[in-house]
């Protein structure tokens, strides 16, 4: 038995060091000032210094938009690949290429969009070539708020796909037929059974994806650069160069995060529990 | 039902046009350094560049570094907690669960704050032991898949009755972690270690931040500074990733042949 | 009248057929078994009755209505899977209510008709239970309640008892029969187990490979099997091969002795080769011509008895029946005799008669290899 505790312990301490700590430090350091005391000044400053509050609102907003859109977009995927009748190729290609899509994020994931879509790139030149159409011309621009929720999509859609589809395969076949033998079409089995069945899921992953891309910086980074002012940015700056002229601070913005990111994946968590439990 | 099936047809296109096109045009981009005609100039620049070849090399190092260390950490804590130590289960999933809550940025927010070079272990005070800084927050950022492909692994071989077995037949502890566990769970290690390969090459906050020469870094400034070199890079970094990827899927139907005299 | 009627249904799925010509009339309120090994059709030939799949050729009727092309859910047929397939997000309630809540039934009603129906499979105080709180035989109850809250016209059943514990099974089994005597309903049960198809059924469709081999009562299916199949799916069977001497009268061969049907034989010649069947209560054992005499009430009957001569190999003790296994040349026998715990049982390498009723030597058609 004392062979199991010492063959743990590296486990342990390592996750204790470079996990643990770090993050209870921070926590810990949100909640005091320069001098050490214990103060509720930093957290405050969360909400009324306008620069803070401001990064806060664009983050939620770029989470919520390609949470929600890639929630239903890599729903609809997983949907067709998996219900739709589809020939039997299609999915497993799917999956694969969501695994790999999914993985395919930062920074290289903004150069490959900056080359499809920025002013020089393949589809906007095509586009003003072939259909005299130029995107920039309707106020659209790849380093926007619409731009970046756009490329995020690619890393989002992928994971919605891949974390629905184990749920859409738990759909069995029977419930399908004895809603049908009882008298429902099509639609009323959707609304009564199907849904019903996947919507913590559905909720679930969608929160999971809210956290994903609040706590993501790299693509931004690429993408919009500072004119983008999201949370993560932020923090990467005040750690560079304390822009905010307080460390603690810094303390309270990684706070913030973890509080937003924690609560996401909490609720997916709890959500997935209770799903799993009807499905028993 | 016909309804359906076209709708499915029509998600499933407009779906692949929007992951392969930007793969297109990221390529296209990249052979258009030569003015006039496609090349594949950019790619020269970029592999004769020393800097690519330098902070390429760097992160397969740190890869390769990471995957040693993650190893090392999960297999006896996957195998101990399977064997002896169940209570512990929980606790264990939740730690490995914590790097996907809390976002990379903020743990090496923290490292920078705990280990800078005022505190008790400076490992920022040099470039050795900030090095292996981010080593460790790479293992941190691998732990959930890495753990995760080793436990499923270990799962799937009944730990139990293996070592009971191998210790009924005169084997001591190293022998049967060498031998008997570490060659079944093979293919979940391997399968762990190429996803961390993918994640290490091209993470940029941790390098970025720790301030060392790796792939990430290297991507952010010629992002900056040049015109067709970052859209060869990505097409170089999603060949990797693919061939990672690939990596993990023939390593998985290997097993699957064995098994099935 | 005929209430449910299959004519010339067929099944084809590419170029495989998995259901050949199906004809079948079923009364009102009749329990029609479908039984068969895996892969016979049976499901197949049920679920197009259900709408699921789309009969090749054929047409369905439902009281005189053709239903063959109708959707699965215009046909007004109730069903129980036999994986409950009860709907995890409602509880029991909201599962039996599903079909009425469909079809638009004011909520009073709705809540009367559930409560009856939980009645009536007698589990009345688990209406706010969900499905995974329940165990398997009640939740199949459910199921069966949800499926007859409809009034449906026909109650399909496919291998709903396969899942349960064989307990279960046998309570669940008269449950169901009694059930559905009670409410009249026309029924079609599918399943693999012939001791269920027995005893439930009004009549029983022995199916294999696609094909109906017999169609029949239980009586009918046990005593008088047409098929080698059917002998040999239906209770345990010896089978026999023997050579015609005589067709006129039924006299054939069988290793090398000498046995009498009671009916000719039409369906081949003198030389050729048949199959017979005997079942093992039909054979009684003699350990010699004296206790033969003694013993048997036969010894004054009209038409001579069957013998074989022939040697015990194997005396299996199962309980209340001793099965002996006799051996011919080529061929050996197994018959049942009960448990008699004041006479010696008989042992293995004596010499035995074996006798039977030329009635009880079953001639069987079809291939005779």
């Amino acid at each position: 038995m004392a062979w199991a505790w010492i063959g743990v312990t590296p486990f342990f301490v390592f996750a204790l060091m470079f996990l643990i700590v770090p993050t209870l430090y921070l926590v810990v350091g949100a909640f005091q000032d320069p001098a050490g005391n214990f103060t509720l000044a930093n957290l405050a400053q969360l909400f009324t210094q306008s620069s803070i509050r401001s990064a806060y609102w664009i983050s939620i907003k770029v989470s919520l938009a390609s949470a929600t859109f890639g929630g239903l977009l890599g729903f609809a995927l997983a949907y067709a690949a998996v219900i739709g009748g589809l020939p039997q190729w299609i999915r497993p290609t799917l999956m694969t290429f969501s695994g790999v899509a999914s993985n395919f994020a930062g920074l290289p994931l903004a150069f490959a969009f900056l080359a499809t879509l920025g002013r020089t790139g393949l589809v906007t030149t095509l586009l003003v070539t072939y259909f005299d159409f130029n995107i920039y011309s309707t106020g659209f621009n790849l380093l926007s708020f619409w731009g970046l929720t756009l490329t995020y999509l690619y890393f989002q859609i992928p994971l919605m796909v891949l974390i629905i589809t184990p749920a859409l395969d738990g759909l069995k076949r029977e419930w399908r037929e004895a809603s049908a033998i009882l008298g429902a079409s099509y639609w009323e089995y959707w609304r009564y059974v199907a849904l019903p069945i996947l919507w913590p899921a559905i909720l679930g992953t969608t929160l999971l994806l809210f956290a994903n891309s609040f706590g993501a910086i790299a693509t931004a980074y690429a993408l919009t650069g500072s004119s983008l002012n999201i949370v993560t940015i932020l923090l990467y700056a005040q750690i560079r160069g304390d822009v905010l002229h307080d460390p603690n601070l810094g303390y309270a913005l990684a706070l913030g995060m973890i509080l937003v990111t924690g609560l996401s994946n909490g609720a997916y968590i709890w959500l997935r529990a209770r799903s799993d439990r009807w499905q028993r | 039902m016909k309804q359906a099936k076209l709708g499915s047809w029509i998600a499933i296109i407009v779906g692949s046009l929007y992951f392969i096109v930007p793969l297109i045009g990221t390529f296209e981009f990249s052979m258009r350094m030569r003015r006039g005609e496609y090349s594949f100039a950019a790619y020269r620049v970029v592999f004769a560049d020393p800097n690519f070849q330098a902070t390429f090399a760097y992160s397969t190092v740190m890869a390769l570094a990471t995957i040693v260390i993650g190893v090392v950490l999960v297999v006896p804590t996957s195998y101990w907690i399977q064997l002896r130590l169940q209570k512990l289960r929980p606790l264990v999933e939740f730690i490995t669960l914590m790097p996907l809550v809390i976002p990379a940025i903020v743990i090496v927010f923290g490292y920078l704050r705990l280990y800078n070079s005022s505190s008790i272990l400076p490992l920022t005070a040099s470039a050795r032991s900030t090095d292996l800084l981010l080593a460790f927050s790479y293992v941190t950022l691998a732990l959930p898949y890495m753990y995760r492909a080793v436990d499923t692994g270990m799962r799937a071989i009944d730990v139990r009755t293996l070592t009971e077995a191998a210790e009924n037949l005169g084997a001591g502890l190293p022998t049967v972690l060498f031998r008997v566990i570490l060659p079944n769970v093979r293919v979940a290690i391997l399968s762990g270690a190429f996803l961390t390969f993918a994640t290490v090459i091209g993470e940029f906050t941790m390098a970025s931040l720790l301030n060392r020469p790796a792939f990430g870094p290297y991507l952010q400034l010629i992002g900056a500074n040049r015109a067709y070199e970052p859209s060869a890079l990505a097409v170089i970094a999603f060949v990797v990733t693919w061939a990672c990827m690939g990596l993990i899927n023939v390593v998985g139907r290997g097993k699957q042949i064995k098994a099935t005299p | 009248m005929t209430f449910l009627d299959l004519s010339d249904v067929r099944k084809n799925y590419g170029s495989q057929t998995v259901v050949h010509k199906f004809d079948l009339d079923v009364e009102r309120g009749e329990f029609i078994s479908f039984l068969g090994p895996s892969g016979c059709g049976k499901t197949t030939t049920l679920r197009m009755v259900a709408g699921f799949e789309t009969p090749t050729a054929g047409a369905i009727r439902i009281d005189g209505k053709d239903i063959t092309r109708l959707r699965p859910n215009q046909r007004n047929v109730g069903m129980v899977f036999q994986s409950y397939a009860l709907f995890p997000n409602m509880t029991v309630a909201g599962n039996v209510a599903f079909g009425l809540k469909i079809a638009k039934k004011p909520a009073a009603e709705i809540a009367a008709r559930v409560e009856e129906m939980l009645k009536l499979i007698k589990l009345p105080h688990l209406g706010a239970r969900f499905p995974y709180q329940l165990s398997g035989g009640q939740q199949q109850r459910v199921a069966l309640a949800r499926a007859l809250a409809i009034s449906p016209q026909v109650l399909l059943l496919d291998e709903p008892l396969s899942a349960l514990d064989a307990k279960i099974r046998v309570s669940l089994r008269e449950e169901i029969r009694s059930l559905q005597r009670a409410l009249g309903i026309t029924t079609i049960y599918v399943t693999h187990d012939q001791e269920e198809a027995l005893s439930m059924s009004d009549r029983i469709v022995v199916m294999n490979e696609g094909r109906v081999e017999q169609i029949g009562t239980p009586f009918e299916i046990y005593n008088n099997p047409k098929t080698r199949f059917v002998a040999s799916f239906v209770g345990t069977l010896n089978i026999l091969k023997g050579t015609i001497v005589d067709p006129a009268v039924g006299r054939i061969v069988i290793d090398g002795q000498e046995v009498m049907t009671s009916k000719p034989v039409t369906h081949a010649k003198a030389g050729e080769a048949c199959t017979v069947a005997l079942r093992p209560e039909a054979a009684t054992l003699y350990q010699s011509e004296m206790q033969e005499a003694a013993t048997s009430s036969f010894a004054k009957d009209s038409e001579p008895r069957n013998r074989m001569q022939g040697t015990i190999e194997e005396v299996s003790f199962l309980g209340s029946v001793v099965r002996v296994r006799v051996r011919f040349d080529e061929h050996a026998i197994s018959l049942d005799t009960f448990n008699n715990p004041s006479a010696t049982p008989p042992a293995r390498g004596s010499q035995v008669t074996v006798a039977f009723a030329r009635d009880d030597l079953l001639m069987l058609e079809g291939a005779a290899a």
